[in-house]
C-alpha cells in the first residue's frame, strides 16, 4: 500500500513546528527520521492529516556535553553512536555497542535516538538504556518546555507521557563516572528481526563490592522495563568473572540476578516464535552474559 | 507540491503530493527506473539510493524531504562514456547478480559505504556486515561480498604501492 494523503509542513524554527503541533483537533505526526513513521503509513496503520517535518530545523542536530550530562537533539541519527568516541567514556562505549544492534547501516543514517524514544516500540534499545541510567526526555509544547524522568515516561507499547502537542526537542543522559562497566546483547532469529529479548547494564564497584548496578530490559514486557529486583541481588556482591571461556557457575550472582530478572522483573507477552517460557529462560542467560561483560569493563 | 530533486546531477523541477515516497517519484516522475522496489517497507534493501551522499531507503523517505537535496541512484553510477563503474564491473566479474532485480540497491550501498571509507573493502567482516542490510535470493551473498571486496582494490582509493596491474584512470569513474 501507499500512504494515504497528508498536509505536510517543514517548519524552520522549533517554535514554527510547535505552532503546526499545537493543532489537536487533527492527527498530527513528527517526521524526524521516519523508518518507523513512513513504514507505518505505507500499511495505512497511521493515516495522518498533517505531517511537521522537523529535518530542517535549526539546532535540533545537536549533541553536546556539559555538567556531567551529554544532551542529544532529536536530530542526531543512531548511526552517529556507532563511534564509541561520539558520547565520552562509559555510556559512549554502551551507545556503540547497543547502536549495531539497530536495523542496519542505511536505517541508521535516518533514524534517530529521540525518535525511537518517541515511538516507544517495546523492542527498542535505546529505551532500555535510557530507563536504565536515568535519562530525562525534554519536551516542549506552545505552553512552555518539561523534562520527563525516562521512569515516568513509557506508559506501555507505543504509549509514553508526551502529549499530543508537544515536541521532544532532546534526551538528556547523566554520564556515569569513568569506572563504570557497561554491556548491551540482544537476541534475535535473523538481523533482519526485533530482539526478541536484549538487555542493556551498568556496573561500579567499591573496594571490589558492587555499588551501583543498572538493567535495562528490551521486549520482556508490554513496555521497556528496569529489572530492579535483579538489580537488588547484586549490590554489595563481590565483582568477580569466571575465566575466559568458562560458564557463570549456577550460584554466581551475575546468574542468580538473571534467573529473577526472568521470573520478577520481566512480564514477557507471548509472541511468534517465542512464547513467554522460552524468553524467560533467554532473558535470565542474556542478563548473565551482559553483566558479566559489564564486569569485564570494571575489571579491566 | 512543488520540489526540485537533483539526480546523478540533473535538476528535475516536480510536482508532488506530499504521500509519495521518493523510490515513486525517482521512478515515475523521473522515469529512472533503475531503483527497484521490492517489500516497501525498509526491509530488502533494493530501492537502496543515495540522498547527499548517504545510502538509504528511497520506500522510507517522501520526495517532498528531498527537496533542493541531491539522490545518486544506480544510472549515476556509470561514466559519462556509459564506462561502467568499477563496482559494476566487479559485480559482473564475480557473478554477483543473477536475476538482477536486487543489484542497485546492493549497488547503491556499497558505493556509499565505500565513498565514505575506502578501507571497508580490506575487512571481510564489515563487507559482511554491509550486505546484511538487503536481501539477494539469488547468489548467496558470498559473490557479493567478493565483488565489494574486489571493487575496493581495484579503485582509485587502493594503496598506489600494492596496485601494479591497475588500469589507467583515463576518466573512470571514482569513488
Amino acid at each position: 500500500m501507499k500512504p494515504a494523503a497528508f498536509d505536510y509542513v517543514a517548519p524552520r524554527t522549533v517554535d514554527e513546528a510547535l505552532n503546526a503541533l499545537g493543532d489537536t483537533r487533527r492527527d498530527v505526526r513528527v517526521l524526524a527520521g521516519g523508518q518507523s513513521l513512513i513504514l507505518e503509513m505505507h500499511l495505512q496503520r497511521i493515516r495522518p492529516d498533517l505531517v511537521v517535518d522537523i529535518n530542517r530545523v535549526a539546532g535540533l542536530d545537536r549533541l553536546s556535553v556539559n555538567d556531567g550530562t551529554v544532551e542529544i537533539g532529536a536530530l542526531v541519527r543512531h548511526g552517529v553512536f556507532e563511534s564509541p568516541q561520539a558520547v565520552p567514556g562509559p555510556l559512549g562505549r554502551l551507545f556503540a555497542l547497543a547502536a549495531v544492534n539497530i536495523a542496519h547501516p542505511p536505517i541508521r543514517a535516518c533514524g534517530t535516538m529521540v525518535g525511537s524514544l518517541a515511538w516507544a516500540h517495546p523492542a527498542s534499545e535505546w529505551c532500555a538504556i535510557a530507563l536504565a541510567l536515568d535519562a530525562a526526555i525534554e519536551v516542549r509544547s506552545t505552553g512552555g518546555a518539561r523534562e520527563i524522568a525516562a521512569r515516568d515516561y513509557f506508559r506501555g507499547p507505543f504509549q509514553t507521557a508526551r502529549a499530543r502537542d508537544e515536541l521532544i526537542t532532546s534526551v538528556r543522559f547523566p554520564l556515569p563516572a569513568d569506572g563504570t562497566g557497561v554491556g548491551f546483547m540482544e537476541h534475535r532469529r535473523t538481523h533482519f528481526c526485533f530482539a526478541q529479548v536484549a538487555v542493556a547494564a551498568a556496573l561500579s564497584a567499591q573496594d571490589g563490592l558492587i555499588s551501583d548496578a543498572r538493567i535495562g530490559l528490551v521486549n520482556c514486557a508490554d513496555r521497556p522495563i528496569r529489572a530492579h529486583a535483579a538489580e537488588q541481588v547484586l549490590i554489595g556482591r563481590e565483582i568477580t568473572v569466571p575465566a575466559v571461556g568458562n560458564r557463570l557457575p549456577g550460584g554466581h550472582p551475575f546468574a542468580r540476578a538473571g534467573r529473577i530478572a526472568a521470573d520478577q522483573d520481566a512480564a514477557p507477552l507471548a509472541e511468534p516464535y517465542a512464547d513467554p517460557e522460552y524468553r524467560r529462560q533467554v532473558i535470565a542467560v542474556l542478563v548473565g552474559r551482559t553483566l558479566r561483560q559489564a564486569a569485564e569493563g570494571v575489571l579491566q | 507540491m512543488k520540489i526540485t530533486l537533483t539526480v546523478n546531477g540533473d535538476d528535475y523541477p516536480l510536482d508532488v503530493e506530499p504521500r509519495r515516497i521518493l523510490a515513486d517519484v525517482l521512478r515515475e516522475d523521473c522515469r529512472l527506473t533503475g531503483t527497484h522496489l521490492g517489500c516497501e517497507h525498509g526491509v530488502c534493501g533494493a530501492c537502496t539510493v543515495l540522498v547527499d551522499g548517504k545510502a538509504v531507503r528511497s520506500c522510507l523517505m517522501l520526495a517532498v524531504q528531498c527537496d533542493g537535496r541531491s539522490v545518486r541512484t544506480v544510472e549515476g553510477l556509470a561514466g559519462p562514456d556509459g564506462e561502467p563503474h568499477p563496482l559494476q564491473r566487479a559485480f559482473s566479474a564475480e557473478h554477483a547478480l543473477q536475476c538482477g532485480f536486487c543489484t542497485p540497491g546492493f549497488l547503491m550501498v556499497a558505493a556509499g559505504a565505500l565513498e565514505a571509507d575506502p578501507t571497508i573493502g580490506d575487512d571481510p567482516e564489515r563487507v559482511h556486515g554491509l550486505v546484511e542490510s538487503n536481501i539477494c535470493r539469488c547468489t548467496g551473498y558470498e559473490p557479493i561480498r567478493r565483488a565489494i571486496m574486489r571493487a575496493a582494490a581495484e579503485s582509485a582509493f587502493a594503496d598506489p604501492s600494492g596496485g601494479g596491474e591497475e588500469p589507467a584512470a583515463g576518466g573512470r569513474p571514482e569513488f
